[in-house]
């Protein structure tokens, strides 16, 4: 027994899915993270509680309004045909938004809880030291907060290869398209084609297992050598 | 050559108000009761703190006025917190050298060789900062910021955070510093011995203000400031080594005053060093006394005289024109019928030698 081509494909999409889906919010989240850390702004907290929403919001809820959104009819649709692009909905791009929107605050979270714990001491220091604003946010900051941001690559990362939901409202469930691994899974054992849905039920229960050990592991050395 | 600084600030349970003008050279030392606004006044000429219609003028460079706020990392200072500071991801070398490398080669003037050698952290160059001891990383933040050749240097307390024996660690090493180097220093203490040993200007401060500001000399043995009035009331003498007695193993001090006797101290002749005699260690006797194992004896007239709680005063005496302070009951003074200008002599029971 072994994986079919289309699991082969669900893979790859899966993952290219998983890791452009972090990349995008590693480049949006952080600014935005380090902004939430820091600003003092009174209603900051409606900010951080819609960016929280995607925790307890039905992933079909938010796939349903994703997918008016995207469709032909919906804004971002509308837009991306208005530049000679398909409609959103059931495309891979699509897949990506909608994964941007639901592993935000996996992402985020962690970046901005990492950001917080440095403090403004640091950064006062570095002033004083002559780094500019930007040279102490890269030169401080994110070295202080690297292990928010292991944190923050793993869980958006392993969360998005978990979607379900979403992805089966927007995405569809085309092979090699848009079909990803969880809805593979699901497939199989509608089929009753166990065999296989153990093979990659336990692949995923591995590599998320593994991938949780890492940020563990990784974060104790940290707090280890921080103490 | 002067620093000027004019600051206000407020905020919810506190307010800072100062006009300051104090010398930009030396150690100025911020001195007063916690919470009375030192740090933040720090903290406002490192540019850390905004006050909004401030004015700050450091010898000729003007980094803060109405149209101009010249933001903390373009001001050529470095500042020692009072905490540990070191950034906890880079070793020692890296520490020191991540202001240097951000000042530009033209304007080095503090070779890294030189902060290392000064605080002795040679050793250590290779370690993490949670590596060291509390006073190994005090020193690590003290060369740092002196390795961007600051032209202001700005310290927050930097022994609060140790132990005794730690302080007595650094103390050799920040009074190197000041022999040294010409750079000016802010010095935020509220430890009336720190204050002693390294100050050359004194700005006493007060509920968010400055409440005197001089000298240290004078201003330590001014009746109308509490320094006076304490039970740790002191006189600063500044005096010059002119002789060593080998054989009582003595060193003699010349002061204007007159010249002390001190247990033998290697220092070469003609050095500059600092007295410090405690006010309650200073007797006054009307003739001079021959019978007495009190070898540090100055013939001095009154100047002032102020009570000190009940039962004491703190007579301020004139030795040479030098002020030295005396505290004595309140009896005594009246028993010997002290008024200003009487001619008296000053016992000095103890005498240390702070440099």
């Amino acid at each position: 027994m072994s994986l079919d081509e289309a699991d082969i494909a669900a893979l790859f999409v899966t993952l290219k899915l998983a890791g452009l889906t972090t990349l995008i919010l590693l480049l949006l989240g952080t600014p935005l993270a380090w902004w939430l850390a820091r600003s003092k702004w009174r209603y900051k907290f409606l900010l951080e509680a819609l960016i929280a929403l995607p925790l307890v919001l039905p992933p079909t809820v938010l796939g349903f309004y994703l997918l008016i959104t995207l469709g032909p009819n919906g804004p971002l649709g509308n837009l991306s045909q208005a530049l000679g692009g398909p409609s959103l909905a059931f495309t891979f791009t699509g897949l990506v938004i909608g994964s941007v929107f639901y592993s935000m605050p996996f992402v985020i979270q962690p970046l901005q809880n990492a950001f917080a714990a440095i403090g403004s001491r640091p950064l006062e220091v570095a002033a004083t030291l002559r780094a500019s604003p930007l040279d102490r946010f890269f030169t401080i900051a994110v070295p202080l907060a690297r292990s928010g941001f292991l944190t923050a690559t793993v869980l958006g990362f392993a969360h998005t290869i978990g979607e379900f939901g979403v992805v089966l409202m927007i995405g569809g469930n085309i092979p090699g398209k848009t079909q990803v691994l969880s809805i593979a899974i699901y497939d199989h054992v509608e089929a009753l084609e166990y065999g296989q849905a153990h093979l990659l039920s336990g692949g995923l229960l591995l590599l998320s297992f593994l991938m949780l050990i890492l940020v563990y592991a990784v974060n104790r050395r940290f707090s280890l050598v921080r103490q | 050559m002067t620093i000027q600084a004019r600051f206000e600030l407020h905020k919810k349970d506190f307010s800072l108000n100062v006009d300051l003008h104090i010398p930009a050279r030396g150690v100025t030392a911020l001195f007063g009761p916690s919470g009375c606004g030192k740090t933040t006044l720090l903290r406002a000429i490192a540019g850390l703190e905004h006050c909004p219609q401030g004015f700050l003028q450091i010898d000729g460079m003007c980094w803060q006025k109405e149209t101009l706020f010249v933001p903390p990392h373009q001001r050529p200072l470095g500042y020692v917190f009072q905490e540990t500071s070191l950034f906890p991801h880079l070793n020692v070398r890296q520490n020191l050298e991540y202001g240097l490398k951000r000042v530009p080669v033209a304007e080095r003037r503090v070779p890294l060789d030189k902060a290392i050698e000064l605080l002795g952290i040679a050793p250590l160059l290779a370690r993490k900062p949670h590596k060291l001891s509390g006073g190994e990383r005090q020193r690590v933040a003290i060369a740092r910021a002196l390795a961007v050749s600051p032209r202001l240097m700005l310290m927050d307390e930097p022994l609060a955070a140790l132990d005794l024996a730690r302080k007595q660690e650094i103390f050799p090493y920040l009074e190197s510093l000041h022999r040294e180097l010409d750079i000016p220093v802010i010095y935020v203490s509220h430890s009336p011995d720190e204050v002693a040993r390294l100050a050359d200007h004194l700005v006493l401060m007060e509920a968010g203000g400055v409440s005197a500001s001089g000298p240290i000399a004078d201003m330590l043995t001014r009746l109308d400031l509490p320094l006076a009035q304490g039970g740790d009331a002191e006189t600063l003498i500044e005096a010059t080594v002119s002789e060593h007695d080998e054989a009582y193993k003595l060193t003699y001090l010349d002061f204007p005053g007159g010249r002390f006797t001190v247990a033998y101290k290697d220092l070469p002749v003609r050095t500059k060093v600092r007295l410090r005699i405690i006010a309650r260690d200073v007797s006054i006797t009307l003739e001079h006394q021959s019978n007495t194992s009190i070898l540090n004896i100055f013939p001095a007239t009154v100047d002032k005289i102020a009570p000190a709680g009940s039962a004491q005063v703190t007579v301020r005496l004139l030795a040479g024109n030098v002020p030295i302070l005396s505290r004595i009951t309140r009896k005594s003074a009246a028993l010997l019928d002290l008024t200003p200008g009487k001619a008296v002599y000053a016992q000095a029971k103890s005498v240390a030698l702070l440099a």
